[in-house]
């Protein structure tokens, strides 16, 4: 039974019944390196206070037997660790989530996984949790998953740690191998910020000290670990934050009725209270809180409602309606921490899927100012994040948002980012600031503009974006294009990835996230020439359908036309101009296209010259032609 | 200030996942079970999205096989509410008369439940579901995400599960691809009976104690609902005080000895017992992984 046993539920249910639903709810995880003890002391918390059903004691039991790491004796970390993965490798992958409560308090407990390669999902269990407990293996004191965990408990602002320093049957139930992690673990805390840390000595396998003191420890003269969970102070502070409800979802039952449905973030509202519609700042009033149960005199942060105002203003989903005594900021540029939690690496300049609160828009991330080594603190020059690294990175979005730092709001300040193409949440991130750069830098209003440049030119600028596979024979039909252009008058330029390489971009190399900045720096300097009036050949690589999408946003769609040069890899390897496939195959040449870097063919170009067919001559007419068709040039 | 209650956070949680599911959805349903779960799970629906009426359609996967109580009850609750309630049975069980006394327990709900539920979703083309299961019933739903990807062929995969910050959901997926959604994950047996108790929900009446012929196999009393019950020699039902703490097919769920009628004393007999609510059920004895493989399996 997931639920301790008292006098009342006997005698008086109802009663019972009325206590247990005011009893306050602490949530919190275990977390700390791998092998730590955590699972088991969860399993040890369960069984000592008489919280384990009879059935599933007897599984216990067996699979103690079967897949136990005690030898056959009681393995509580299988009351957890449920995957069959799991069991079979005695770690755990992913969070788990128990339910108990006790006479005085109910409980979520997440247990999450300490190694490393999981660490998203320990993540994932920190995110809602109020306090957690840091386990340490009194043989092996603090480890880097022991600082990595405390950090993101720190950054994910969880207040209450509870420093666990286990398997203390271990090491003789020594009191000085505890004192010295115990001034270890605070000297680090300390640096991080987690200033109220609790500390504790225990066997979750022997279960010295966790439901209660016992004799091995007559030194440590502190409350048992669930006389510390259930006397820890958990104040709920958000009704006392400005209101703040993201609309979910417009309720438009019939004509007369438009309710938005949202969770109150933050604060209390009323009807007839002023507030404002963010991002666009209208100002209206509360008119009613409108619940299934009846109309609301009040509602207050954490409450599901439906408010209708008093004006017909346009608000949809994702909005904010926030109190107009003191409504978040909007802006559209950032500096927020990253925690990236993807096998692929944050690529800088390709656009991701923003969502906070109800809202998803595109965001693009600047290279790290910096990662953190979550074991020295020092920051470090980064020029991506990959897989549980954690860094401060400059965000740009495409639209602006209404958003609060997250150490006022985590619902208004917390965010995830979403891969475009395989829909993975690729990184958690945490906004602390807007930057003023947007404000400040606003766009030189230019006399001589765009369509003043591309009038004196005569033409209709545009960017002719050639792609395909290196010796596909990109650059010679590109200079032909120019030469024959040129030769009719026309203002062109001709932007060759070798040559940029050699100048503008000569600081990046091959990985993904230099070809995605690359492709990023091309865009923007095409997209200038394009606003100077000019017929831009870009005669690039670009492996990427995301980045090539990028150039096409960046540049205008209807001023972008993608040329797809067709070569199959076997006859672009057997041309081989360069050399650079024979080098490649022999292994000198490293993340190359088509051999150990993937091309992503374009799925939709506006051409495609197919040079097994056509001479670059007949390409580069072909490409002529369209360019009249199209109004480019007459 | 005040101070929200458990069971007014829960909603709250509840009720913001359901407003997120259909907004990021183009076709969601939510399977409906008869139980009480589902019970609370609608009544939580319906609270979402009031004055509107739930923006989805139900679905109940049918075996043929429930108690009748169960039928009586999903039909009087559609015509009072005016529900738009789907009901899909495999096609090819009703051919095949599949049931659990000649193809046994495993064949049964395979066929019946995972491929039936299988097939409705294609059928429909639903890309989101929503199911009434929670983490407290068994340790590898323990595991699961409250939005659940699902490959085209419905397997869920347990070493890929997209991380779950906050209340943010990742509801995202590929063509063919869809996403179960729980929005009871959260909540505890005790929970469910304490909301059906003070919002007075209805639920079918087999979870009270009554006087029913019972007969007891394999340490199971299974109750004789219908006459398509094949009785061994020597076994006579037996009428019986029971109840019932979770519902499934009638064959395959077994009562508990009860004399609690009213909902305080099922959940005082709750708290005081020592078994899990599942060990009622026949399926889930098989072995220690099988909710996790019927799950990777597309089962809810
Ligand atoms: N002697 C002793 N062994 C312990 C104690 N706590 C845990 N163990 C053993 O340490 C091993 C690892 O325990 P787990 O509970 O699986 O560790 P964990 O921290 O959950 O590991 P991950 O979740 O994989 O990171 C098991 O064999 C436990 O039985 C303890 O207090 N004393
Ligand atoms: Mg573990």
């Amino acid at each position: 039974m997931a639920h301790a046993s008292d006098d009342l539920l006997e005698t008086d249910i109802d009663a019972y019944l009325d206590r247990h639903e005011h009893k306050s709810m602490l949530r919190f995880i275990t977390c700390g390196s791998v092998d730590d003890g955590k699972s088991t002391l969860i399993g040890r918390l369960l069984y000592d206070s008489k919280l384990v059903f009879e059935d599933h004691l007897v599984a216990l039991e067996a699979d103690s037997k079967k897949v136990g790491t005690q030898g056959g004796e009681l393995d509580f970390a299988l009351l957890v660790d449920g995957l069959a993965a799991e069991r079979e490798q005695g770690i755990t992958i992913d969070v788990a989530y128990r339910f108990f409560s006790t006479e005085r308090r109910k409980f979520i407990v997440a247990d999450t996984p300490g190694h490393e390669q999981y660490t998203r999902n320990m993540v994932t269990g920190a995110s809602t949790a109020d306090l957690a407990i840091v386990l340490i293996d009194a043989r092996k004191g603090v480890l880097t998953q022991t600082r990595r965990h405390s950090f993101v408990v720190s950054l994910l602002g969880i207040r209450h740690v509870v420093l666990a320093v286990n398997k203390i049957d271990l090491v003789d139930y020594s009191e000085e191998v505890y004192r010295q992690i115990e001034s270890d673990y605070r000297e680090f805390a300390s640096q991080i910020g987690l200033d109220d840390v609790t500390c504790i000595p225990m066997s979750a396998l022997a279960g010295d000290n966790i439901t209660e003191v016992g004799p091995n420890m007559p030194w440590y003269d502190g409350l048992p670990l669930m006389g510390l969970l259930e006397d820890v102070q958990i104040d709920d502070e958000l009704q006392s934050l400005p209101f703040r409800m993201a609309v979910q979802w417009v309720n438009r039952p019939d004509l007369d009725f438009r309710g938005f449905s949202g969770q109150i973030s933050g604060g209390t509202v009323r009807p007839g209270v002023a507030v404002r519609v963010l991002p666009s700042g209208r100002a209206t009033t509360v008119d009613r809180i409108v619940t299934f149960d009846g109309d609301l005199e009040e509602a207050v942060a954490g409450q599901s409602v439906t408010i209708t105002l008093t004006d017909e203003v346009d608000v949809s989903r994702g909005d904010v309606i926030a109190t107009s005594l003191a409504p978040p900021a909007v802006a559209d540029q950032f500096e927020a921490h990253i925690i990236w939690m993807d096998d692929h690496e944050m690529l800088p300049g390709r656009p991701y899927l923003l969502k906070i609160g109800a809202r998803t828009v595109n965001a693009t991330l600047a290279q790290p100012k910096y990662k953190v080594n979550v074991n020295t603190l020092e920051h470090v020059a980064a020029r991506t994040l990959e897989l549980n690294e954690i860094g401060i990175c400059n965000i740009n979005l495409d639209r602006p948002i209404p958003f609060d730092a997250y150490g006022e709001n985590r619902d208004m300040g917390g965010f995830i980012l979403i891969d475009r193409f395989t829909n993975a949440t690729v990184a958690a991130g945490l906004l602390h600031f807007a930057l003023r750069r947007s404000d400040n830098v606003h766009w030189q209003a230019i006399e001589v503009d765009k369509s003043a440049h591309a009038l004196q030119k005569a033409q209709k600028p545009c960017v002719v974006w050639f792609t395909g596979l290196s010796g596909s024979g990109k650059s010679t039909i590109a200079n032909i294009v120019e030469r024959k252009l040129f030769e009719q008058g026309r203002h062109t330029y001709l932007l060759d990835g070798d040559n940029v390489r050699h100048g503008l971009n000569k600081d990046l190399g091959f990985t993904d996230a230099d070809r995605v900045e690359n492709i990023r720096r091309v865009s923007e300097v095409s997209g200038l020439m394009v606003d100077a009036g000019l017929i831009v050949l870009v005669s690039f690589i670009s492996p990427f359908i995301a980045e090539r999408r990028m150039a096409r946003e960046r540049v205008g769609a209807d001023e972008f036309i993608e040329v797809y040069v067709d070569t199959p890899l076997a006859v672009a390897e057997e041309r081989d101009p360069k050399g650079l496939y024979l080098k490649a195959r022999r292994g000198e040449l490293a993340n190359f296209t088509g051999i150990d870097s993937p091309y992503e063919a374009p799925e939709s170009p506006e051409l495609t010259v197919d040079t097994t067919s056509m001479t670059p001559e007949q390409a580069a007419d072909l490409i002529i032609d369209h360019l009249r068709q199209h109004g480019f040039i007459n | 200030m005040t101070t929200l209650t458990h069971l007014q956070r829960l909603e709250a949680e509840s009720i913001q996942i359901f407003r997120e599911a259909v907004s990021e959805s183009e076709r969601p349903v939510m399977l409906y079970s008869v139980g009480k779960d589902s019970s609370v799970m609608l009544h939580l629906a319906l609270k979402a999205f009031a004055p509107s009426p739930p923006p989805f359609q139900l679905l109940h996967v049918d075996t043929t096989w429930k108690f009748q109580a169960m039928y009586e009850f999903r039909d009087r609750l559609v015509a009072e509410k005016g529900l738009d309630l789907l009901v899909h049975r495999n096609p090819e069980c009703v051919e095949r008369g599949i049931n659990p006394f000649d193809h046994g327990s495993a064949t049964h709900t395979d066929m019946w439940k995972t491929e039936g539920l299988k097939q409705a979703l294609d059928l429909y083309g639903f890309d989101l579901a929503f199911g009434g299961a929670r983490r407290d019933e068994e340790k590898s739903r323990a595991k699961e995400r409250v939005f659940s990807l699902r490959s085209a062929q419905h397997r869920w995969d347990p070493k890929l599960q997209r991380p779950e910050l906050w209340h943010l959901y990742n509801a995202r997926k590929a063509p063919g691809e869809s996403v179960r959604v729980f929005p009871i994950s959260n909540w505890t047996e005790l929970d469910i009976w304490q909301y059906i108790h003070r919002e007075q929900i209805p639920i079918v009446p087999l979870y009270f104690a009554a006087k029913r012929p019972v007969i007891e196999r394999d340490g199971a009393l299974i109750m004789v609902d219908d006459d398509r019950m094949p009785l061994q020699p020597g076994e006579v039902p037996e009428m019986r005080s029971v109840r019932f703490r979770t519902l499934g097919c009638y064959p395959l769920t077994g009562a508990v000895e009860s004399e609690a009628d009213t909902l305080t004393g099922i959940i005082q007999e709750m708290l005081l017992t020592t078994s899990s609510e599942r060990q009622g059920r026949v399926i889930d004895h098989d072995s220690s992984g099988s909710m996790e493989k019927k799950k990777q399996e597309g089962y809810f």
